[in-house]
């Protein structure tokens, strides 16, 4: 994983609550089993019409919006614990999702992946789409080590939240499994101690 | 200090903490499928290492499979496969699968209860966010993405920060025609889709306890549709008895394991982070009318005028092709989908059967039974309840997820509307474009007769 310092990046706004995971990747992408691929596929029924033709309202396909931060309506990737809709934010660009709520599944898998899960409050998020409708060259900057997400237009600064753990991760670009795997000796004991039934 | 049933398990497997927030939990029991496990077994095998406990780790086939000739290879090349790589992973790690064709193959959420596999006190997790179905056995049971897949395969563990604790407390007694599939559409649409974001919930209340099994299951199933972590509901007789004599359940040491599990149940006084209280009596029978499960309403009530933002409900009314203050019932329906692992159980199929016995369907829809698992299956077979609904005029088929999601080719059409007792009315979830109104089962199953959206407490005797 690559370490995660910090972004200044314009971005695309996506003002829809509840965005569930079925519409990031859908569920016939999944047949693949590799982890290459998905960016194509990202929001594929919103992004394109059942003739295979662009949907020109979908914002992805406005050329007036770009970045690679993504800021989305409340509770964000609610739904399907599927991996893949942060493979497809990744690989599609996308290094940040900023939202006033994210669903527990994706945002753990978003972290693994090293797209950062920017959680503000809902009068932030509103500020942020208004600022993006102004002018959507507006620029933002994401500072992990300080946790600091930064309105550039207005010089708004905002502190977000991130579990301590994760943080590091993102910021040296550790992996999780490695970090567990070093812990074999503890879980060794573990299963020394515990108690099960036959 | 008193605790919760959460928090007594959660305890009991803390490996090591992180000392910043976050807990290392050992995991008792893993369940893999073929969509979410695939890049996991390449992250072992690419870093060299083994599966560290192919004894609590159990494998099916179940969301990309066909339901019909399944003694057939399966026709679609992705699918085909991708089961294929299930297989052979599961051979080279040595992790048990019960492939197509198997007696233990279903949907995962299915056949790990009835096999005995869930037990009380247990940490259960899977590749898959309805894994808060295991929480009905008194378990702390959740999904994870693939990469955490990878970490229990590798190290039988996960990195987890404490979720805050939540109770639902449902008082009273249910009226006839209401399900647990009522009881739970109910709850999420007071608490909304993100309601529980955060949390981990526990179900409680004389209306909990009176439940079955099968019925437990379904209201932990729906538990991530209001984004809680997982849902649980204390051990008590009735879970016990469901275990009994299961194939994997202790058989030695059984009353030592009541013993222990008994002592399972939140102590008096035990704090949640949040508490909610509803009555059974206030609980009618329920539907969905957006694109997401916290849409729902009486059956007889009408779609409200806002719910979230007006854009979010816009264009959910406009892919329902539904309109504010409208009502649902009478609306024309053209499939009826019986099946997922919130309602495939033999319950499910048989209170459906018990309705459809002796009618027809009605001609315009297309209603489809399927069993949440091969055990499922054979046990209906058996009861005559295949008979039942052939004669009635619906498809009864082979055990999987099915048009749940619509991975395999059992999907809804585009702008169809389809009663389903699934757990998901997402945009395209059964099919782009298809329409999904979540019910009962029998509130499906009196639908599909119907040809329409109907009252079942206006057509039980
Ligand atoms: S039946 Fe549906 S919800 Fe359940 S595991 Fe299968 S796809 Fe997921």
């Amino acid at each position: 994983m690559e370490p995660f310092k910090s972004l200044i990046s314009t971005a695309v706004p996506l003002p829809v609550e509840h965005v569930d995971t079925d519409q990031i990747i859908p569920a016939r992408f999944l047949k693949m089993v590799t982890k290459r691929g998905f960016g194509e596929q990202l929001f594929r029924d919103w992004r394109y019409h059942r003739d295979g033709q662009p949907n020109a309202d979908f914002v992805l396909n406005n050329p007036v919006y770009r970045g690679e931060i993504l800021v989305a309506g409340h509770n964000f990737g609610c739904g399907s614990s599927r991996e893949h809709a942060a493979w497809a934010l990744v690989q599609y660009g996308f290094r940040v999702v900023v939202s006033s709520e994210f669903a527990d599944i994706f945002k753990n898998n978003a972290l693994n992946n090293g797209l950062l899960t920017v959680e503000v409050t809902p009068e932030v998020l509103h500020e942020v789409f208004s600022v993006i409708e102004r002018s959507p060259a507006a620029r933002f900057e994401i500072d992990l080590p300080e946790q600091r997400f930064t309105i550039l237009e207005t010089g708004q600064e905002v502190h977000f939240e991130i579990n301590p753990f994760k943080k590091q991760c993102l910021v040296r670009g550790m992996d999780e499994l490695d970090y567990l795997l070093s812990l074999d000796q503890d879980i060794s004991a573990f299963e020394q101690r515990q108690i099960t039934f036959a | 200090m008193a605790r919760t049933t959460f928090d007594k398990i959660w305890d009991a497997h803390v490996v090591t903490s992180t000392g910043d927030g976050s807990d290392v939990l050992y995991i008792d029991r893993h369940f893999v499928h073929e969509v979410t496990s695939p890049q996991a077994f390449d992250t072992l095998a690419e870093k060299g290492i083994p599966v560290r406990r192919t004894d609590k780790t159990t494998a099916t086939a179940d969301h990309n499979v066909p339901t019909i000739n399944q003694h057939l290879p399966i026709s679609e090349r992705l699918s085909r496969e991708q089961v294929a790589v299930l297989e052979r992973n599961c051979e080279e790690f040595g992790v048990e699968y019960y492939g197509l064709q198997h007696h233990n193959q279903g949907i995962v959420h299915v056949i790990g209860p009835e096999l005995g596999l869930t037990r009380p006190g247990m940490t259960i997790v899977c590749g898959d966010s309805h894994t808060s179905t295991h929480g009905a056995f008194g378990c702390i049971a959740f999904g994870i993405g693939t990469s955490q897949v990878a970490q229990v395969l590798a190290t039988q563990c996960v990195l987890m920060s404490r979720p805050r604790t939540m109770r639902i407390t449902v008082t009273g007694q249910r009226a006839a025609g209401v399900q647990a599939k009522d009881i739970i559409l109910y709850i999420i649409a007071r608490l909304g889709t993100g309601g529980a974001t955060g949390h981990f919930v526990e179900y409680a209340g004389e209306a909990i306890e009176a439940l079955s099994m099968e019925e437990r299951m379904t209201i932990c199933n729906m538990s991530i549709e209001m984004g809680a972590r997982g849902g649980l509901i204390a051990p008590d007789e009735t879970t016990y008895r469901y275990l009994k004599g299961r194939p994997f359940a202790p058989v030695e040491q059984w009353e030592a394991a009541v013993e222990a599990w008994q002592a399972l149940r939140s102590d008096p006084g035990a704090q949640f982070d949040t508490e909610y209280t509803f009555d059974a009596a206030d609980i009618a029978p329920m539907i969905t009318y957006g694109t997401n499960p916290g849409m729902g309403i009486p059956v007889t009530g009408r779609i409200p005028a806002a719910n979230g933002s007006t854009a979010s409900m816009q264009k959910a009314l406009a892919y329902m092709g539904f309109k504010p203050d409208m009502s649902l019932l009478g609306h024309r329906i053209d499939h009826v989908f019986i099946g997922s692992c919130t309602n495939a159980r033999i319950e499910d199929l048989r209170a459906a059967a018990a309705f459809v016995k002796g009618k027809s369907k009605a001609p315009h829809v297309r209603a489809m039974v399927i069993p949440g698992s091969m055990r499922v299956r054979t046990q209906a077979i058996d009861e005559g309840l295949q008979d039942v609904f052939e004669a009635a005029g619906f498809e009864f088929r082979e055990p999987g997820c099915s048009a749940c999601l619509g991975m395999n080719e059992d999907k809804v059409p585009a702008g169809a509307y389809c009663v389903s007792t699934s757990n998901r009315n997402f945009e395209g979830r059964q099919g782009r474009g298809a329409r999904t109104i979540l019910a009962s089962p029998l509130t499906a199953a009196a639908s599909a007769i119907a040809g329409h959206i109907v009252d079942v407490r206006e057509v039980i005797a």
